[in-house]
Parts: C-alpha cells; structure tokens; sequence
C-alpha cells in the first residue's frame, strides 16, 4: 500500500526522482531540487496522494558529501490525514548553491520550518515570504547547526561582566563565602 | 534578632546597629520577581505552592514588575537572546536589590555548553545567592532562601553557594531503621541480576 505515493511521484516526475528506498514503511523519494515545489504541489493536489498535512521540514549535515551529492539534504515530510499515508522528500544541495524554492505557498506550515533551516543551516528558500532568523538574534553571524560551526562558540549580546569571561568556574577569586556556611540557627526564623 | 539586640527583658529598650536593623526588617520582606524560562519553573511553582509555604519567610507575594520587587529569581535557562532582557530587568529593580539562581543552568549555563545559552547569569547581572541541582528540590530553595536572608541580616553581599547540608544527627539511623522494619522477611537486595 504504501508505495502508491513512490509510484505516482516516478509517474509523474520521471527521472527528476533520483532514488527511492522504503524502510518499514518509511517512504523516501530523492528528488531533483528543481521539481521540489511542484513535487510538493502534486503530492497536496492530486487526489490519489491527498498530503494535506504538513509534518516536518529540516536540514541535515554532510560536510563530507559536499563534493559528491551536496552537504545539506533538505527533508520534508507530508501527511495524508485522509489516506493515513506518508512521504518524506529529500534534496541534496550543495554548499555553493544552497537555494531550494519555498513550499510555504503550498504548505503554509512550512513557513516557520523554513525560516529555522535557514536560520540553522543558512538554506535559502526561494519564494519564501519573509525569510528571516527565527530563533537566533540578528546580530549572530553563521550558521550554528552546521557540522563546522565551532562548538564552543558563543556570540553574546551583552558585555560580560568584568572577569566572568570563563566558561568553568561562574565563581571568582574575590567572589564566594566560604562553601562551608555555618548552620543557621532556626530560632533566628521564629517570629 | 540574635546578637545584634543588647537590652531587652523589662528594659523594654533595644539598641542595635542601624544597618543590622535594617537588615532584619528587609530580609522578611523580601518582594520576589520571577525571571521564569525553563524546566526549573516547575520546581519553582512546587516551592513557592502551600506545600512549602514559603510565605513562612515573608518573600511569598511575587510582584510582576521589577520596579515593586527586591528579590530577582532566576529560574531556568537564559539564552544568549534573552541576556539583555535579564540585564535591563535587574537594571529596572530599585535598591536595595537582591538576586538568586535557580538551578544549574542559571547557575552556570549547566549542560548547554553550545552557541545559545549564556554560561551563568552571573555573566550579566551580579548574583548573590546560586542554589544548584536540576532542579533544586524546595527544601534546597527554601535553604537557598534562608541562606540570603542570613546574608541579608550581615549586610553581607558575598555570592554564596548552597552546598549540600549533612543530614541532622540520628537521621542517618533513622533511615536505616524503616529500611529494615521495610525489608523485613524479604530477600536482601544485591547488585546482582
Ligand atoms: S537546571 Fe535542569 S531543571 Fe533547571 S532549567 Fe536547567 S535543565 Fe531545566
């Protein structure tokens, strides 16, 4: 039953599907980034697929990948309510040309999980109506869920405060009572 | 009042230093402001809920701005986005003001060690009382909260740590008891599948 949705995406897109591969019940299409939209369109519009849900959308990280297939493989996922199928796009871009058009005109829950792609992966979606940083703070500069992204690295708004610039140890020298306080005496707390 | 008072008794006369004074009046009535982000919240509202009662300490009534309030909790995650938030909050406090971490993120970013999260508010603002654990359970809040009022009384604005207490004298055996009285006729326990 569940490869109907695969069937009719190799139907319609021919060999703009580069792969296919079920996993118990998972379907996967790898499609060409240029069909992306109107993959997504017929998968919502034609009857027999019926996605009208929209589940997910994100970016995962192969930096090794990059000469090969691309490094960022941009997954989306979409639900059929009616049918109880599911389906998962993929595409595969690379580092250089990291632009996909937008599915949140054909999915308007996309929106947001498009605007945190570009926000973590720095994935431009073409099309998208607002595309802006949703989680991280305009100033950020990067891309932090990429693999390269240094791990420690911060980028604070505010100016630490003098001395606290360590990441171990919030305590200073001249900061802390002793860490063995004396008991306090509970008659000191009876009205 | 403990040492600071001489006199008393029929006297019906106190003298006392003016700032111990002080102190005592302020340290019963502390107005907190709750800076609330993550999970610790939680713990926060189990604290602050009937069970606990920490009304018991006069520092019951959270106001709702930071300009009616002394008393800054900190409770849960602060992100890197949120810092200049936590900043102007405390700025906005009026003298004399306090401020306590709540938990292990507050404390010292805990174990978001990444791109988002400040590493310890004490980055931003000065801190005076940190109460670890994740989360704090009430009982070290509440001692998180006599700790300050403690420091509050000495006019002493030293950041503090809340170390684990040992367990009052007897308890120990105590504890042991009922786990006997417990395990009675039962087969002992081992480590052993
Ligand atoms: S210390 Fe633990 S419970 Fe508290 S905010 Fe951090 S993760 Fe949540």
């Amino acid at each position: 039953m569940s490869k109907l949705l695969l069937d009719r995406l190799k139907a319609q897109f021919g060999d703009s599907v580069l792969e296919t591969s079920s996993f118990r019940g998972d379907d996967v299409a790898v499609l060409d980034p240029k069909v992306w939209r109107a993959a997504a369109t017929f998968l919502r519009d034609d009857p027999r697929c019926a996605c009208d849900y929209f589940v997910d959308l994100s970016v995962v990280d192969f930096p090794d990948l990059d000469e090969s297939t691309g490094r960022f493989e941009v997954y989306l996922i979409v639900h059929s309510v009616a049918k109880k199928h599911r389906v998962r796009l993929k595409a595969r871009l690379k580092e250089a040309s990291a632009d996909l058009d937008s599915v949140s005109s054909v999915y308007g829950g996309a929106d947001w999980a498009e605007r945190e792609a570009f926000d973590m992966f720095g994935v431009r979606f073409n099309g998208h109506p607002d595309l802006r940083r949703i989680l991280m703070y305009e100033e950020f500069s990067g891309y932090p869920l990429r693999k390269d992204y240094p791990a420690n690295k911060a980028q604070p708004l505010i100016e630490y405060r003098e001395g606290t610039h360590d990441k171990l140890g919030p305590f200073l020298e001249d900061e802390g009572m002793p860490f063995d306080r004396s008991p306090v005496d509970p008659k000191n707390f009876s009205h | 009042m403990g040492d600071v008072i001489m006199g008393g008794g029929e006297s019906g006369v106190f003298t006392t230093k003016f700032d111990a004074l002080l102190g005592w009046a302020r340290k019963f009535s502390l107005f907190q402001y709750p800076f609330v982000t993550a999970c610790c919240g939680m713990e926060f509202m189990a604290a602050a809920g009937p069970k606990y009662d920490i009304a018991r300490f006069g520092a019951e009534a959270p106001r709702f701005s930071p300009r009616q309030s002394d008393l800054l909790w900190v409770v849960g995650t602060v992100s890197q986005r949120q810092a200049p938030a936590l900043r102007r909050i405390y700025e906005q406090m009026l003298e004399p003001k306090w401020v306590m971490s709540f938990g292990t993120c507050a404390s010292c970013g805990g174990f978001y060690d990444n791109y988002a999260t400040l590493p310890g508010i004490d980055k931003a603002i000065p801190v005076d009382v940190y109460i670890p654990g994740c989360p704090p359970r009430p009982e070290a809040v509440l001692d998180g909260l006599m700790l300050l009022m403690d420091k509050i009384g000495r006019c002493d604005r030293t950041p503090a740590v809340l170390k684990n207490t040992a367990l009052p004298e007897g308890v120990p055996d105590k504890l042991e008891q009922l786990y006997q009285i417990r395990m009675k006729g039962k087969a002992p326990v081992t480590n052993e599948e």
